[in-house]
């Protein structure tokens, strides 16, 4: 199509090129997000996550095994061990027994301990520890190392945040709980609106026009609107807050967009089927059921993912209508958003809350893509 | 009872309920208040057919007057009257409106909500048109696409976390883990910024959350419309010696200009509601505050509903511009 001779090749990279741009551009945040969800608290703390795929060289304080460790060797008190986890491949460059000069020996060296004693660390973090007289106090000594650790990633964080039964900040509740919220608003709303969708797309009735426009208009009115009203009214017929009335608010909110969708669609099935249906002695209750519903799979599979997505990620309409104060019912959106303050600077928690609660919505976008597509084609107002 | 229990049975009544009530209603008005057979057979049927509809309608019609209408006048009504103690209300004018505008919080959020107003549809309607155009030129664009428009599946809360990692600050003497400091301090910056504090730019690292967001959407729906240009007329530009750019700009984007006007018009919606992005980041603080958020912080923190409602009446005044033109359109489609 754009073939124009000379230009050709050099217009192609730069398109491939600021394409590929842009792709890295929109990805990188959320790639940040997912590999920090599986580092450490530490490596997190002391490094941007893009160098953790490569390998790094890090400062680390580390401990000695503590001195009731020690062992009696002819005469001489002993402590050995390795200064990392078992699992670790870090290889030590630089060492010292001081916060000031971290760096004083090479690996294998020998240093004279502060309190008496000499240590040796080698590259792999054994050390020896000895001493004539024995060792004292509770704790370790602590070395300071200079170490180039290899690409590490761990799934601690997703057992701690996931499983872990006394971490009372865990989200799996909140997960069962979106999820509780969800599905009803998902599937009640569907429903009403392809009855009354059938009616404004192929019953003659007055009025019908003005419906139409009514419906178009409520797509629009803002969610705010709603809050006080509608609070008021759920805790006046004895609702209150819970998941009823979240139920009864998304599916009062989805509703426009579901009618406006489906009566889209509706409008463009063949009139000849319906139309024979009708001459066959058909109800219209009978066509809506059996030959209008099945066709219009599309246009509800479409819906259904727009308000999957809406209610899942929801935070106002949870906040107002569905946690009340004793916060059993809490969503994972409302979860986090109390993570953030509480736990601003904890980014493995955060990061991997976060993560764990937009991997659902994630997987229902690249699974039906191709029908959220056809939604937005069909949604938006030509 | 179990949550998930209750969710279920909640599933069973809501659609067996729907179910129940369209058939025994369409049951009921044809064998029993008139039923097609008899004298008067003709006649009822005409009747049963008159009353249907509204048997079809009548749930939606019901939740969405509840759900919507009734809240709008409601809100209205609340916007004029006072809370008085033990549930009693009094009407009071306009003097919400004008505590609120007394308010240099209001201005703020009013001032915001209009620089994200003019800034986000803009960068995400451009910025979706270039992708669109871009990845409709390669092999790989489907790939490409399926990539940009990934962040709508995404929470605004989970873009809240993405980002604020982005924009993490670490002091001065550590290595900086959010990437915007690890740039700017590569780029030669002097000290790491906190971004989210910087006043007026602040706004700015907030949009570009939404931005984010928004592209993915500009891109799928602006990507249709320019697959739907005539081949024709891009051809006989190409013959008549037009370049790529002249394509783009003079050919192609004025036959798309319909289309960029609505994913305009319903980025600008979506940023008149932005709530979750501020509240997550800033909750307002640092000169950040919009209008959506503001009239949470009135209804929930400060318990102020005049003023609370008032300025989700003003929300719903900036919107209807645009319901109006959308309701406008309609009706002229369906002529």
């Amino acid at each position: 199509m754009s073939g124009i001779a000379g230009t050709k090749s050099s217009l192609t990279w730069a398109v491939h090129l600021s394409l590929a741009a842009m792709v890295l551009l929109w990805l990188f945040p959320t790639a940040g997000l997912l590999v920090s969800s599986f580092r450490t608290a530490d490596q997190i703390a002391t490094s941007g996550w893009w160098k953790s795929l490569s390998a790094s060289e890090q400062n680390l304080t580390l401990r000695t095994d503590a001195p009731d460790q020690q062992v009696n060797q002819n005469g001489q008190f002993v402590i050995q061990g390795n200064l990392f986890d078992e699992s670790s491949q870090s290889q030590i460059s630089r060492w010292g027994t001081n916060s000031r000069s971290i760096s004083d020996y090479a690996a294998g060296d020998t240093a004279e301990l502060r309190k008496g004693g000499t240590v040796t660390v080698q590259t792999n973090g054994d050390y020896v520890m000895q001493s004539d007289e024995p060792f004292t106090g509770k704790r370790g000594t602590r070395i300071f190392v200079t170490a180039k650790s290899p690409p590490e990633f761990t799934l601690r964080n997703y057992n701690y945040v996931l499983f872990d039964p006394s971490n009372r900040e865990g989200i799996a509740k909140a997960f069962f709980n979106t999820l509780t919220v969800t599905i009803p608003a998902t599937i009640i709303p569907i429903l009403v609106a392809a009855f009354a969708a059938y009616a404004l797309a192929w019953m003659d009735f007055p009025g019908r026009a003005l419906l139409i426009a009514v419906v178009v208009g409520l797509l629009v009115v803002p969610l705010q609107l709603a809050l006080i009203p509608l609070l008021r009214l759920h805790n006046d017929i004895g609702i209150g807050k819970g998941y009823v009335g979240a139920w009864l608010a998304h599916t009062g909110f989805g509703l426009p967009l579901a009618i406006y969708l489906l009566r889209n669609y509706m409008v463009g099935l063949p009139k000849d089927i319906i139309e024979n249906a009708k001459v066959d002695g058909a109800t219209d209750f009978q066509i809506f059921t059996k030959i209008i519903l099945p066709l219009s799979f599309p246009a509800l599979a479409s819906f259904a993912i727009f308000q999957f997505l809406w209610t899942w990620n929801d935070l106002l309409v949870a906040l107002v209508f569905l946690i009340d104060s004793t916060g059993d019912t809490t969503v994972m959106t409302k979860q986090i958003v109390e993570l953030l303050g509480t736990r601003g600077g904890n980014w493995e928690i955060l990061a991997t809350s976060a993560f764990i609660s937009i991997a659902v919505p994630l997987a229902v976008f690249f699974a039906m893509q191709k029908y959220l597509v056809r939604g937005l084609l069909a949604g938006s107002v030509k | 009872m179990h949550p998930a229990l209750q969710g279920l049975l909640s599933i069973v009544l809501g659609v067996g309920g729907c179910v129940a009530y369209f058939y025994f209603s369409n049951q009921f008005l044809d064998k029993v208040l008139f039923p097609g057979r008899g004298p008067n057979a003709g006649r009822n049927i005409t009747r049963a057919n008159m009353i249907r509809p509204w048997l079809f309608l009548l749930p939606a019609i019901a939740a969405l007057s509840i759900y919507l209408a009734y809240p709008v006048v409601e809100t209205l009504r609340l916007s004029l009257t006072e809370r008085l103690p033990g549930n009693q209300s009094q009407f009071v004018g306009l003097a919400n409106y004008q505590q609120m505008v007394s308010e240099p919080k209001f201005w703020e959020a009013m001032r915001n909500n209009m620089l994200w107003l003019l800034v986000v549809p803009a960068f995400s309607t451009a910025l979706g048109l270039l992708a669109a155009q871009l990845s409709d030129r390669v092999r790989w664009g489907n790939i490409a696409k399926s990539l940009i428009f990934m962040p709508m599946a995404i929470s605004f809360v989970g873009a809240a976390v993405i980002w604020k990692l982005v924009y993490d600050t670490r002091p001065v003497d550590q290595d900086q883990i959010g990437v915007l400091n690890a740039l700017y301090l590569f780029f030669g910056g002097s000290e790491p910024n906190t971004w989210l504090t910087l006043p007026v730019w602040n706004n700015f690292f907030l949009m570009i959350v939404l931005i984010w967001i928004q592209t993915g959407f500009a891109m799928v729906i602006l990507s249709a419309a320019l697959r739907g240009i005539p081949e024709e007329t891009v051809e006989a530009a190409i013959v008549d010696g037009a370049n790529p750019f002249q394509v783009f700009f003079k050919i192609k984007v004025p036959q798309i200009m319909g289309t960029v006007v609505v994913v305009w018009t319903t980025i600008t919606i979506v940023v008149l509601k932005v709530f979750d992005i501020v509240f997550a980041m800033t909750n307002g603080q640092w000169e950040t505050q919009v209008l959506a958020n503001y009239m949470y912080d009135k209804l929930f923190r400060a318990n102020d509903w005049g003023v609370g409602s008032a300025s989700a009446m003003i929300i719903m005044l900036l919107v209807s511009p645009i319901l109006v033109w959308n309701v406008y359109n309609a009706r002229k489609e369906m002529r």
